[in-house]
């Protein structure tokens, strides 16, 4: 039986390259902002790219919040998804911005010192232990990354990466998996990280 | 360790990849998807479409050709050429392209830089910045629609200032066009980018003048910049992007595998 694949529409501009990388797999996929479709589906892709305060207001908007909170199957964030995914981050306009709170950690600035950013181009990723996501993949394969903001090495983290200072590239906990870089854009390295997550 | 990005420019015309001298005699190289597909392969960073069907004329542009791109394309790129407002660059952006540059109307509205940054976020928003190094004067000065030589023209701007500009207003990454340089094939113009790397808190990518595998050498290692973009060495062959990366890695440039 075919999986029910759903990319939840949080209104943000790379939902496209999302939907036509997982395509490119063989894989139907719909995008959908529709809470029963999300609720019924297998596997489930949140993305986002823009600002965390904007695409927040968003998912509120769309009164998606409680529904992607009460999730059981597995949920991929990428890039800005992933930052969605944890307590708060340190971008907003009032201080802090409340995101949904599904793995334990904060988004902040990141301190590059002499290094720009954003953080922009590809970098190597080095998975922490058997993460099934990295499976097939090498340690340190590269990864396309764009962002400033980053969430802190923990417990929850799945990959790493260094920019200035080490950071979740990947982060797990339960159903919730998120990703810093962009899989849709990180050619054969991103396509085996989506397969591996469409096969979970 | 972040690489260094490789990123060939295509110039599209009417949907079709072109080579030019100056912007005239245009000469069709092919479909836009094939070459785009075959750069990917051959491990090219990031591609830049620079569409001069918009720079150059005043009616509607079809752009269908980006959703084309972006269905086959597994590595990140930049549509440049023609977009003017923040709708222009909606549409490309939701069509698929990660990124969008501006030049000639950031110049003419600089405003728009900060609408860009406001709407889309930093992380899309390139400024293409086209730099003279004037003889007589001693000075990099800002030239704005140089897409079409009639109407091109020196702007107020020292590149430094604009460079400083750009970012005040949310620009995400800068490319620098080092015009003397530009269809040389003399090398990059490293003294201009050193300088302007030490101004330029975002990734800057160096543009105009490569002409063999030592000069993007000598771009990551003396002008310390992110990228080194170009274009006829590689529509013509003269340089195959994987001997490019091999010939970089041998000499300890970060480059991807």
């Amino acid at each position: 039986m075919s999986q029910q694949i759903v990319i939840v529409n949080t209104g943000c501009a790379n939902i496209s390259s999302v939907k036509f990388a997982i395509e490119r797999l063989g894989v139907n996929v719909a995008v959908s902002d529709d809470l029963k479709t999300i609720q019924c589906a297998d596997k489930i892709f949140l993305p986002g790219v823009g600002s965390a305060n904007a695409a927040m207001a968003s998912i509120e908007k769309k009164q998606l919040t409680a529904c992607i909170q009460s999730l059981s199957q597995p949920v991929l964030g990428i890039c800005l998804g992933m930052q969605l995914m944890v307590e708060s981050s340190e971008e907003s306009l009032t201080g802090k911005t409340q995101c949904l709170g599904l793995i334990p950690g904060t988004v902040n600035r990141m301190q590059t010192g002499e290094l720009r950013l954003p953080h922009m181009g590809w970098n190597t990723v080095k998975p922490i232990g058997d993460a099934p996501l990295f499976k097939g993949l090498d340690d340190n394969s590269y990864f396309y990354f764009v962002h400033s903001f980053a969430v802190a090495v923990s417990e929850y983290t799945m990959a790493s990466c260094e920019y200035a200072l080490p950071f979740s590239a990947a982060l797990h906990k339960d159903n919730f998996f998120g990703v810093q870089f962009h899989p849709e854009r990180s050619s054969d390295a991103g396509a085996q990280l989506l397969k591996n997550f469409i096969q979970l | 360790m972040l690489a260094r990005r490789i990123i060939p420019c295509l110039d599209v015309k009417d949907g079709k990849v072109v080579k030019g001298v100056k912007f005239r005699n245009h000469e069709i190289m092919g479909d836009i998807v094939p070459l785009a597909e075959k750069y990917a392969q051959q491990g090219a960073d990031e591609l830049v479409f620079y569409d001069i069907t918009a720079s150059s004329d005043q009616r509607v542009v079809d752009k269908s050709w980006v959703t084309r791109i972006a269905e086959v394309i597994d590595i990140p790129f930049c549509v440049a050429g023609g977009i003017k407002t923040i709708e222009d660059a909606g549409k490309i952006l939701e069509m698929g392209a990660d990124k969008i540059s501006v030049n000639s109307p950031a110049l003419a509205d600089p405003q728009l830089i900060t609408r860009l940054h406001d709407t889309y976020g930093q992380q899309c928003v390139v400024v293409g910045i086209d730099s003279f190094y004037n003889e007589e004067t001693g000075q990099y000065q800002v030239h704005q629609y140089t897409g079409d030589e009639s109407r091109t023209q020196v702007t107020a701007w020292q590149t430094a200032d604009w460079v400083k500009e750009v970012q005040a207003r949310g620009a995400g990454e800068i490319v620098l066009n080092c015009m003397n340089q530009d269809g040389v094939r003399k090398g990059y113009d490293l003294a201009q980018l050193s300088a302007i790397r030490s101004s330029s808190k975002v990734p800057l990518i160096a543009s105009g003048g490569a002409g063999k595998s030592s000069h993007f050498k000598d771009v990551f290692e003396q002008a310390d910049v992110d990228g080194a973009l170009a274009a006829s060495v590689f529509h013509k062959g003269v340089i195959p992007i994987p001997d490019l990366k091999a010939y970089l890695r041998q000499n300890n440039v970060a480059i991807r595998d």
